[in-house]
């Protein structure tokens, strides 16, 4: 048996209406300890409501190598944004 | 891409304030560097527990207890920051407490000096943590990303650490006369080993240089060792105790405090593992370390089981 507890990711959710974000992450030999471990770690002054914990392992990240070509087709969409779009001043609510 | 090429676009990243987050590439340098300073680091914040914890049992009042209690916790939840933040530059948990352990990593040097009185715990929350602070205000803004969030985290709760160390010694300094020579002694025996917390001078530091350039620090030793003098002298002054140092006073010129040359024969006897402590501390960890690995295996044990009991049930 591999003697080394794996590694989590904790995410935080700071109050109702907010979504959980990332806080950092903890070593724990399963779910159950790596949640009862964020509470001590991360939620000592109230930081928050609920917490979600994922094994590092299963998160696949983009390739930072890959970013350019990734995101590139987004640059150039400027009519994806409202201020493309040319109306008279007259016009409210819109 | 050519390794020039490569380290000339990460330079041009750090310049232009961007963060270097863990899968970017970074020189092979660099990626040391972070791992022995952020290491450093964490394993500073666990043996900082040895000295404090001294003193739980015998905190006066129970007010007292615990905000020292709350304090070790923060400890042990920084080394946990930072060890995390160290892992994601490829090191091992495992590795980097094998390091410390085996004498390989070093921690903070001012650990290594005894808690003789409770006064002491003042001083330290009030020296020792306001020159940590210092530094660590400064390493929010490092380049490298998870060492720049974990700083954050830790200093929002450093605050109440040196604010509880202050408050003791106020207490004390407004007490008896024994209660008030309690501070003075604690003050003389912090002072210096607080001052050297920031490393040896600018001129004898072999990683400064380097470190500035790729802005994992912002500022020198020295620079962060005269700031803190500068706002510690008028704190000392309102307790109404003396800071042992002949050589201290106001230069209007400079528009800072001059002060007295540190003994750097006891900077490096200290750090080279001949401190009054220095032994005992390593020899603490090693035994916690030792003891507590059946409660590790303990919870691989049962995590194994409680899976297997899951399994049983859906099938």
């Amino acid at each position: 048996m591999n003697k080394d507890w794996p590694l989590w990711e904790v995410f935080i959710r700071a109050k109702n209406g907010l979504s959980h974000k990332h806080a950092g992450s903890l070593h724990a030999a399963d779910a159950q300890m790596a949640i009862e471990n964020a509470r001590d770690v991360y939620c000592r002054r109230n930081e928050g409501v609920s917490i979600w914990v994922v094994e590092s392992k299963y998160i696949t990240a983009s390739d930072p190598e890959d970013a350019d070509a990734l995101f590139e087709p987004a640059q150039d969409k400027i009519y994806r944004h409202p201020t493309f779009y040319n109306l008279p001043d007259e016009v409210k609510h819109i | 891409m050519s390794r020039e090429e490569l380290e000339k676009r990460f330079q041009e990243k750090i310049d232009a304030e961007i963060k270097i987050e863990p899968k970017d590439w970074m020189p092979e340098r660099y990626r040391r560097n972070l791992i022995r300073q952020i290491s450093q680091h964490a394993h500073s914040e666990v043996v900082g527990m040895l000295p404090e914890g001294n003193w739980i049992t015998r905190a006066p009042t129970l007010r007292r207890k615990v905000a020292l209690l709350a304090k070790v916790q923060d400890e042990a939840g920084h080394g946990l920051y930072l060890y995390s933040a160290a892992e994601t530059l490829g090191i091992s948990r495992e590795e980097m407490i094998e390091q410390l352990l085996s004498g390989k990593a070093k921690y903070s040097s001012i650990f290594n000096y005894p808690t003789l009185t409770w006064a002491d715990i003042g001083a330290i929350g009030w020296l020792v943590d306001g020159a940590a602070i210092m530094n660590q205000v400064m390493l929010t803004r490092t380049s490298y990303g998870p060492y720049a969030r974990a700083m954050v985290r830790i200093c929002k709760e450093e605050s109440f650490h040196q604010r509880q160390g202050y408050e003791i010694m106020l207490t004390l300094a407004r007490g008896t006369e024994v209660q008030r020579q309690m501070a003075q002694d604690a003050l003389n025996r912090w002072w210096w080993p607080a001052l050297m917390m920031f490393g040896p001078s600018d001129k004898d530091s072999v990683h400064t240089a380097e470190s500035m350039k790729w802005k994992i620090k912002r500022k020198t030793n020295d620079e962060l060792r005269q700031q803190f003098v500068d706002v510690t002298v008028p704190q000392a002054e309102y307790l109404g105790l003396t800071i042992p140092d002949p050589d201290l006073k106001w230069n209007e010129a400079r528009g800072h405090y001059d002060f007295g040359e540190i003994d750097w024969e006891e900077f490096w006897r200290v750090v080279k593992g001949n401190g009054p402590c220095n032994h005992l501390r390593m020899k603490a960890r090693r035994e916690a370390h030792e003891k507590g690995a059946w409660v590790r295996e303990a919870a691989l044990a049962y995590a194994e089981k409680r899976r297997q009991r899951q399994q049983q049930k859906a099938s």
